[in-house]
């Protein structure tokens, strides 16, 4: 892909004197990550599709502070929380939506103690609002039939109980939606979370990302769909691992749908 | 002479009530050596987690079998209680079946004591077998080597005699009451022990008098000794669980507390107006030492944390479900509550000795958790989710890693890392902040 997506910021809205209906927060690895930006940009093509009115930050995001808390770094975190809420706070943001789990947690959870307190969605609980309410039409097309299992990221899980909106949308995909036999809220992290994504791991037997990548493998998928960037790296890794990559696709609900349209 | 028995009673009764009355003060006295933390609000959620978890065991059969095992001991321990009041009744006044006046109700409540005896043996017959015969993995862990598996055993063992002695007494007296002999009216029904006493038959009425009183004292005794044995193991969740899912977290589970201290630097760090090199304010002055961050010893956790410690009965739900744990890591969850409470009942006996806590020289971090235990989280919630009491391992883990972070400087080197480039480019990895909106352009 080497078209350029049309994505405003909130400072060109900003000189225009309006606002946009929702702020997308990219995050870093929506950012940066080559195989997250795919997602980045199937989610603004839907967002493009169902005439949202949107802007991110651009330049002026930076890391939620995520990694940071979960290290033990709280200064760092705080810092990094009061600096985004003052940016986000002068653009007066209401509504944030975000394809990242972490970012999703952080914002909505940890924010509002330090004065930063907005409307945050996942992006699939966005799509599903966004169906509810019309603006988006969700097909099966080439996905129709395929058998694709959902791996829960565990920041929007079990952390913060939403289990029901990415199978929603998988369901309107048409596709046989198998369950892992540890899902939803027994769902097996990837072994991602709480830094570790940036560390190696501690001594073991076993990487946690292979021992979730056989649970989804026992399902004989086609496609592994998740919801995280993160999940979406270390589920994409087990599948190497395995040998399977040739067979079973890693991808997330916003690429599945945007896929399906062939948009 | 005739009141001896009753005077012993008494005796017995004062000294194991009041012998537990003084440790249960003593865990809440290190229960409030923890930092103060809120959990005054929103009663109407707390007392419906107390009633579904606690009360209702709604999360106990998540896992069938073990939950419903685990629902039958736990009703037969609660109804079989009523029974106990009618023994201290007659061990006080010296009567015999004191509510035996209740006529068919008193039949039908022996009966159901006699019932519910019957299947707590059973179950617990079946619980010893999961943890000796079947030997499931979660019983098997490293850390459950030693006094945490006979403490386990123990327990079992406690409430098969128990129940022994119950259905024993039961027996015995039945045979006394078709004997006609003295003060053993015929009341009750026996539904059990009618299939035990005639084991007893033809034994000589003072050998069954023998039996009955014996069995009864040895069953009070009993209960009484157990009740004393709750401070020293594992199973004060049967009475903390109550305290311990009342005040349990409320908040969604991914949200971690903002710590306060850290917010007022960052605030003063962030506003262009503060004078970096004025004198403390007075009132911030009387503070004294400045905040330690994060917790390297139990002092430093909250009481709730310290509360979820001393309620932890060592199920581990929590560790068989933890990723790290299932992938070979030193890591367990379980592990982390019992080395803070193994610690927390250090820090009290250091207390008890010297009058007020004289240094040890040991510590929670290191001497009982280590960095590699710490740093093998991923912070996954699972066995938040897993824990049928609403203990969280997880908020230990993290708190002790901001001690490491933040009063240690002793990250793994990775995570120095990736938070220097939090600093530096507003990201975990080496990118520019300028280049994030590239992506929309390749």
């Amino acid at each position: 892909m080497s078209e350029t997506i049309k994505v405003p910021t909130m400072a060109e809205y900003m000189a225009e004197g309006k606002k946009p209906e929702v702020l997308f927060w990219v995050g870093c690895a929506g950012s940066f990550d080559d195989r997250a930006k795919k997602i980045t940009k199937a989610f603004v093509k839907l967002l493009h599709s169902a005439n949202v009115d949107f802007a991110v930050l651009g330049t002026e995001e930076s890391c939620t502070g995520d990694p940071a808390k979960r290290a033990g770094n709280e200064f760092l975190f705080q810092m990094q929380a009061v600096t985004n809420i003052e940016v986000m706070n002068a653009y007066e943001i209401k509504k944030v939506v975000t394809a990242c789990p972490h970012c999703f947690n952080t914002l909505k959870n940890e924010y509002p103690v330090l004065g930063g307190d907005y409307d945050v969605m996942h992006h699939t609980q966005f799509l599903k609002s966004l169906l509810d309410e019309g603006r988006l039409t969700v097909e099966g097309g080439k996905f129709k039939g395929k058998r694709i299992t959902f791996h829960d990221p565990c920041y929007l899980g079990r952390a913060n109980n939403v289990y029901e909106a990415p199978r929603d949308l998988l369901k309107k995909l048409e596709v046989e939606l198998i369950e892992m036999k540890r899902c939803k809220r027994n769902g097996l992290c990837c072994g991602a979370g709480g830094a570790q994504m940036f560390k190696e791991p501690e001594p073991g037997n076993k990487d946690v990302n292979i021992e979730r990548t056989e649970d989804a493998l026992e399902t004989k998928p086609d496609i592994i769909a998740a919801g995280c960037p993160f999940c979406n790296t270390m589920m994409t890794d087990g599948v190497k691992n395995k040998e399977k990559e040739d067979s079973i696709d890693v991808m997330d609900v916003a690429e599945l749908i945007a896929n399906a349209q062939d948009l | 002479m005739q009141y001896i028995p009753n005077i012993l009673f008494v005796i017995a009764l004062v000294a194991g009530i009041g012998y537990f009355i003084k440790n249960i003060r003593k865990v809440i006295r290190n229960i409030r050596l923890g930092k103060d933390v809120d959990r005054s609000d929103d009663k109407a959620a707390r007392f419906k987690n107390m009633a579904m978890i606690a009360l209702g065991q709604s999360k106990m059969v998540r896992r069938p079998i073990a939950g419903i095992l685990h629902i039958v001991v736990y009703i037969g321990f609660i109804i079989i209680n009523i029974e106990v009041l009618e023994i201290i009744i007659d061990g006080i006044f010296g009567t015999h079946r004191i509510f035996s006046f209740l006529g068919p109700l008193y039949d039908f409540l022996i009966g159901s004591f006699e019932i519910l005896a019957f299947l707590v043996f059973v179950g617990v017959i079946l619980f010893w077998t999961r943890r000796n015969v079947i030997k499931l993995k979660r019983f098997w862990n490293p850390e459950m080597k030693g006094w945490p598996k006979n403490d386990g055993n123990l327990i079992l063992y406690f409430e098969m005699v128990l129940m022994t002695l119950f259905l024993v007494m039961n027996a015995a007296d039945l045979q006394l009451q078709e004997l006609g002999s003295g003060h053993y009216i015929s009341a009750g029904s026996y539904p059990i022990s009618q299939f035990i006493s005639p084991l007893f038959e033809g034994m000589s009425e003072g050998s069954l008098i023998l039996l009955e009183r014996g069995a009864w004292w040895l069953h009070i005794l009993g209960i009484l000794v157990f009740l004393n044995y709750l401070y020293f193991s594992k199973h004060l969740h049967i009475l903390l669980a109550f305290p311990n899912t009342y005040y349990g977290d409320l908040k969604p589970k991914g949200q971690l507390d903002n710590l306060e201290a850290v917010t007022k630097e960052v605030m003063l760090m962030m506003d262009p107006n503060a004078d970096p090199f004025a004198a403390p304010a007075e009132d911030q002055a009387e503070e004294g030492e400045p905040e330690k961050f994060g917790a390297s010893d139990v002092m430093d956790l909250n009481w709730a944390q310290l509360l979820n410690a001393y309620t932890c009965t060592e199920c581990g739900r929590c560790t068989s479900e933890c990723p790290a744990n299932q992938t070979g890591k030193k890591l367990s969850p379980r592990k982390i509550m019992m080395d803070t409470r193994d610690r927390l009942k250090e820090v009290g006996d250091n207390i008890d000795k010297n009058g007020s806590f004289v240094d040890d020289g040991k510590q929670l971090l290191n001497d009982y958790i280590s960095t590699e235990e710490l740093w093998a989280c991923t912070s996954c919630n699972a066995c938040v989710e897993a824990c049928p009491v609403s203990i969280s391992p997880l908020s230990i883990i993290m708190d002790m890693r901001r001690y490491l972070v933040m009063e240690e400087s002793a990250a793994p080197t990775d995570l120095n890392n990736m938070m220097s480039n939090i600093e530096n480019n507003g990201a975990p990895w080496p990118f520019n902040q300028m280049d994030r909106v590239n992506w929309s352009k390749e």
